[in-house]
């Protein structure tokens, strides 16, 4: 019962070889299993597209019109695909952080007031930038050195957010100033085909991904969600740390929220409607753990895709909205049984092994 | 352990008072306030020669409306406001109304008990606060039930409302007209409804199919959005996606249509004209720019919350209308829902509200 022996009897498909001193192998042990899910989760979206051919083949099988959607898609999913990815990090450190929605709609509104729109477009980014991160230290101070629970904290951060993004909004749509067309105007926008909101979603996506894959930060946050005494234990400052990944996940809101008022020209006290629970469950599909020590950037945008996928499917066939809000749910529920199953069978291998 | 608890407390208490603190300083210190000053001049009905306009009798109004965010309700309480201020016999007694029922019904019980002369009244709900509207009436003050009405009638003196029904069918009649006109086979029909779960909008959408059956044209698509700005990007983009030409698009409300034409710019589509709803300023500006293809809208103004007061005032005073013969405020009046086109935006600029 070497150590090697040990590390070398992991789940899914890892070739480990020589796994005895590979540190990168070691590291996480279900680096095989989260492939595959991401692989799965993939097959899904290809199977909505299939399902959109069964049923208005005149449109699905136009190869032009199909590229057009997927990227119309790609642009309806690159909000909440940006919270995602701050809400991953959360979720993976064992925390949650239910203000997202509040967050960007409170990012909006500041960054939209008659105040701020005369500092011009670099204005209004960095007061939405910039508001959105200090309201997520805000909930990282609460949590990490307050030590109110992360459901509560994030729960009154949600209320309050909204109720301060009404009074300065006056609960008004602020329109985007015809000066500052730019922000609008980049939802239009494409750079090298691919149109401008879905290059920023993509840019953010590879950011988080090697931020938490390839570099300490990443790896502290994975180790205080698997298991906090022991990453104190191991010097991990665990508060600071959390006052920094409330701090990102609020960063990612302010991106969110620019991008929310690209699309819609304006910003509002109403923007980000249960944008918390789509980033929940995104990130959950993708195979982040509620309980934190596990999770994935590439499974959280694929869980994006499939929600927005299925939205476009049900309005492109003409069925009600009741109807994708219960296939949502049976999504979820899926994705949970499926990575429990998963789970159960790789603790047998594991005790086998040991 | 209880050692550590003081400390602990008094660090929460510190932080949490500082980010307060932070935050209300912050949010005082950025400004909102827009160079027009602000929206006072929206929706003041017009006060004629007669003896209506003449000061009566001093009266204070009770009033209570939702504190929804959507600025059609804002511009109600605003309209309500600016109208009893216009009348130097009227005090103007309002109460927060909250976001739902729970919160509603004790402020205006409290509101009851103060003993107002007359109750203007937008409940949340109307069948759950219709028991709160028989309290008042019972107690001797006449309640004007605004837009939302209750389910029975002794809970209201006066019930004055929109007609959601003659939106969707002034809406039809526009589109189908204009089809007609243009003389197409099988036109596209796109409606962009607004929350599905409210009986407005199946209301709407009824009017709407009724008026387009007369010309014999079906609604092609239909997809349900939030009343949000963002809802209707989202929404119309995905079915500008799934229906490559359209003829003519009617969009319930004005409020979610900045977001519909924001995707109807992002996708570049232009070969329809589009109809809106509810008679926002920011529409009647498109319309009368005529840079896009919403050139109509159907008015189902807040300017009856100006209206409620007026009539109110009428029925604390015990007067009659100028116009009626009768010697009483009406029981019942229903709002004719109107087709403001580029002809006569200019007529209802005035009562445009911002939304």
């Amino acid at each position: 019962m070497t150590v090697g022996e040990k590390v070398g009897a992991p789940a899914g498909g890892t070739p480990a070889p020589g796994a005895s001193g590979r540190r990168w192998l070691r590291w996480p042990e279900e680096a095989g299993e989260a492939v595959k899910r991401n692989l799965g989760l993939v097959g899904v979206l290809v199977a909505i597209i299939l399902v959109g051919v069964a049923t208005k083949p005149e449109l699905f099988l136009d190869g032009g019109w199909l590229w057009n959607n997927e990227l119309l898609i790609l642009t309806q999913a690159a909000a909440i695909g940006v919270i995602a990815v701050g809400m991953t990090f959360v979720m993976i450190s064992g925390g949650i952080d239910l203000s997202v929605g509040a967050l960007v709609a409170l990012s909006s509104v500041w960054c939209t007031t008659v105040a701020t729109q005369e500092f011009g477009v670099g204005g209004m980014v960095f007061a939405a930038l910039v508001v959105g991160t200090l309201a997520g230290a805000v909930n990282g101070l609460l949590i990490g050195y307050g030590r109110i629970v992360p459901f509560i904290a994030t729960l009154a951060m949600l209320v309050a957010a909204r109720g301060l993004a009404q009074r300065i909004s006056g609960k008004l749509t602020q329109r985007v100033s015809t000066e500052n067309r730019l922000i609008p105007d980049l939802s239009s926008t494409k750079w090298l085909g691919i149109p401008a909101l879905v290059v920023i979603l993509l840019v953010v996506a590879a950011a988080g991904w090697v931020l938490l894959n390839r570099t300490t930060f990443g790896r502290r946050t994975f180790a205080i969600g698997g298991n906090a005494e022991a990453a104190r234990l191991a010097g991990i400052n665990i508060r600071r740390h959390t006052v920094l990944v409330y701090a990102l996940s609020g960063l990612c809101c302010g991106i969110g929220a620019l991008i929310v008022v690209s699309l819609s020209s304006a910003g509002a006290a109403d923007h980000g409607e249960l944008y918390e629970l789509d980033a929940i469950a995104a990130a959950i599909i993708g195979g982040t753990a509620l309980a934190g020590g596990r999770g994935s950037i590439v499974g959280a945008i694929l869980g994006v895709l499939i929600f927005k996928g299925i939205t476009n499917l049900f309005i492109v066939n003409n069925l009600e909205q009741e109807y994708q809000l219960i296939v949502k749910g049976a999504i979820i529920i899926g994705a949970v049984l499926v990575q429990g199953f998963n789970l159960s069978s790789l603790r047998r291998r594991r005790s086998a092994a040991g | 352990m209880t050692t550590h608890l003081p400390d602990l407390s008094r660090r929460r208490l510190l932080l949490g008072g500082t980010a307060l603190g932070a935050g209300v300083l912050l949010a005082g210190c950025t400004s909102n306030e827009s160079g027009d000053g602000g929206n006072g001049n929206s929706g003041q009905t017009n006060q004629q020669a007669g003896s209506n306009a003449e000061p009566g009798e001093a009266i204070t109004i009770g009033f209570s409306a939702p504190a929804a965010d959507h600025g059609w309700i804002a511009a109600i309480t605003k309209n309500a406001e600016a109208q009893a201020k216009k009348f130097s016999d009227v005090t103007f007694n309002a109460v927060a109304a909250g976001k739902d029922v729970t919160e509603q019904r004790p402020a205006v019980e409290g509101l009851i008990s103060q003993k107002p002369d007359v109750l203007v009244l937008l409940p949340h709900d109307g069948a759950q606060m219709t028991a709160t509207g028989k309290v008042a009436m019972d107690a001797g003050i006449p309640v004007v039930n605004l837009d939302r009405e209750f389910s029975d009638p002794l809970a209201y003196r006066t019930l004055i409302k929109g007609d959601n029904y003659g939106m969707g069918v002034a809406a039809g009649h526009y589109v189908g007209k204009k089809l007609k006109e243009q003389n197409k086979s099988n036109p596209v029909i796109v409606e962009v409804a607004g929350m599905d779960e409210l009986p407005l909008t199946q209301d709407r959408s009824k009017g709407f199919r009724d008026a387009l059956a007369t010309y014999g044209l079906t609604v092609t698509r239909r997809q349900a959005a939030r009343f949000t700005v963002a809802s209707g990007q989202e929404v119309t983009s995905n079915l500008l996606s799934a229906t490559p030409t359209i003829d003519a698009l009617w969009n319930h409300d004005d409020d979610q249509g900045v977001g519909v034409l924001q995707a109807m710019q992002q996708a570049g589509r232009k070969e329809f004209f589009m109809v809106g709803g509810a008679g926002s300023l920011d529409a009647m500006e498109r319309i009368k720019a005529g840079d896009t293809p919403l050139e109509c809208t159907v008015t189902y103004s807040p300017t009856m919350a100006s209206s409620a007061i007026s009539l109110a005032r009428l029925i604390a005073q015990d007067r009659k209308m100028d116009d009626l013969t009768e010697l009483q405020v009406p029981k019942l009046i229903i709002l004719q829902s109107e087709t403001i086109t580029k002809d006569n935006v200019d007529q209802y600029m005035p009562l445009g509200f911002r939304s």
